[in-house]
């Protein structure tokens, strides 16, 4: 066994076997649990997908949101354990694969046509 | 060297399967030797993210047991890793046959142990010996840098890169005027890297016993696929 396959088979069990299908620009809910008090939630966090990092157990989306006003963007590890799950609200039609464009756009300049 | 039931190293194996493939005083052993795979991260009971090397740790199989009375210290031998034929050194060979090894065994290293009682030639101990979230230390030969300048090398601070300053990376003065000499030690451009290096305060992640795998937290030295030990810590 190749050292690349024995990394990939020690993760195999931290990893989550069903991925949704999440691409840049697709607007995307995050439910994320929180741990309060002793207490356990789920906290959603929706916003524009701008970046998704791949590399197997390492792999991430950055999503970015407008938040009464300021860009608020967070970063979600995919298999992390505390992300319950991705919810795709709205496709997005984009022609590049890192959005960080839109940071300097607000308003009108920052939408994304829906993609069909 | 073919194993007959009658093999010192047979034997040794029925006991094992005896126990249920458990050696426990085996645990006595406060190291395992292994190579470096290479890093990764999982994710722990919190959910939070801990990055981790993946040692490939043993088996490794006992080959010299030393006895104060006879070396005048008590410590374990033992051997790792395959080596061809080819590379095998006659007095290796010999010092492998005496211990009832049938195995080329390319590296040897001793543990200081206590007491040796727990150990016999030809045992095999495997990755077992340790258990998540024991503390360890992590000694290996770190990578190679080459020759390198102050500033790499003992964090020199150096000097301005822009506002006219022609020096930028040199170590300047090399001490006083008074002794009329360089004082020996006095940190200078040299080799760097390439040296025993010991990384403490890790601890053991998670251990797949069945392939020999550890996982260590954080980063340990060498590059991947070089020869690390791992150290019990101490209590």
């Amino acid at each position: 066994m190749n050292k690349q396959a024995i990394l990939e088979s020690v993760v195999q069990p931290y990893m989550k076997e069903e991925q949704p299908d999440i691409r840049p620009g697709d607007t995307v809910k995050a439910h994320v649990k929180v741990r309060e008090g002793g207490k356990e939630r789920i906290q959603v966090f929706e916003g524009t997908v701008i970046a998704v990092r791949h590399g197997g157990i390492q792999k991430n989306v950055t999503i970015r949101k407008i938040s009464s006003g300021i860009g608020v963007e967070r970063t979600f590890p995919v298999h992390s354990p505390l992300v319950a799950k991705f919810e795709i609200t709205r496709r997005g039609k984009v022609r590049r694969a890192k959005l960080y464009y839109l940071r300097d756009k607000v308003g009108k300049a920052a939408r994304i046509e829906e993609r069909r | 060297m073919s194993r007959s039931p009658g093999h010192p190293l047979s034997q040794r194996l029925c006991q094992v399967r005896a126990t249920g493939g458990k050696l426990p005083e085996a645990r006595l052993l406060p190291g395992i030797l292994g190579y470096k795979v290479g890093m990764t991260q999982v994710f722990n009971d919190e959910g939070r993210i801990v990055p981790v090397t993946v040692v490939q740790a043993g088996p490794v199989i006992v080959t010299q047991v030393k006895t104060p009375e006879k070396d005048g210290y008590s410590a374990v031998q033992i051997g790792f890793g395959d080596q061809s034929e080819k590379h095998l050194t006659f007095p290796k060979f010999g010092h492998l046959k005496k211990a009832g090894v049938n195995k080329n065994l390319r590296h040897l290293r001793e543990f200081r142990v206590e007491s040796t009682e727990a150990f016999t030639p030809g045992q095999e101990i495997t990755a077992e010996i340790f258990s998540a979230g024991e503390p360890v230390t992590v000694t290996a030969k770190g990578k190679g840098r080459g020759f390198q300048g102050g500033v790499k090398r003992y964090h020199f601070k150096g000097q301005h890169m822009t506002h006219g300053y022609m020096t930028h990376r040199r170590p300047l003065s090399s001490g006083a005027t008074g002794p009329q000499r360089v004082f020996k030690g006095t940190k200078k451009p040299g080799h760097m890297g390439d040296e025993r290096v010991t990384q403490k305060g890790l601890k053991v992640v998670a251990v797949d016993a069945e392939r020999g795998l550890i996982l260590v937290s954080g980063s340990v030295p060498g590059g991947n696929g070089c020869l690390v030990t791992i150290n019990k810590v101490a209590k």
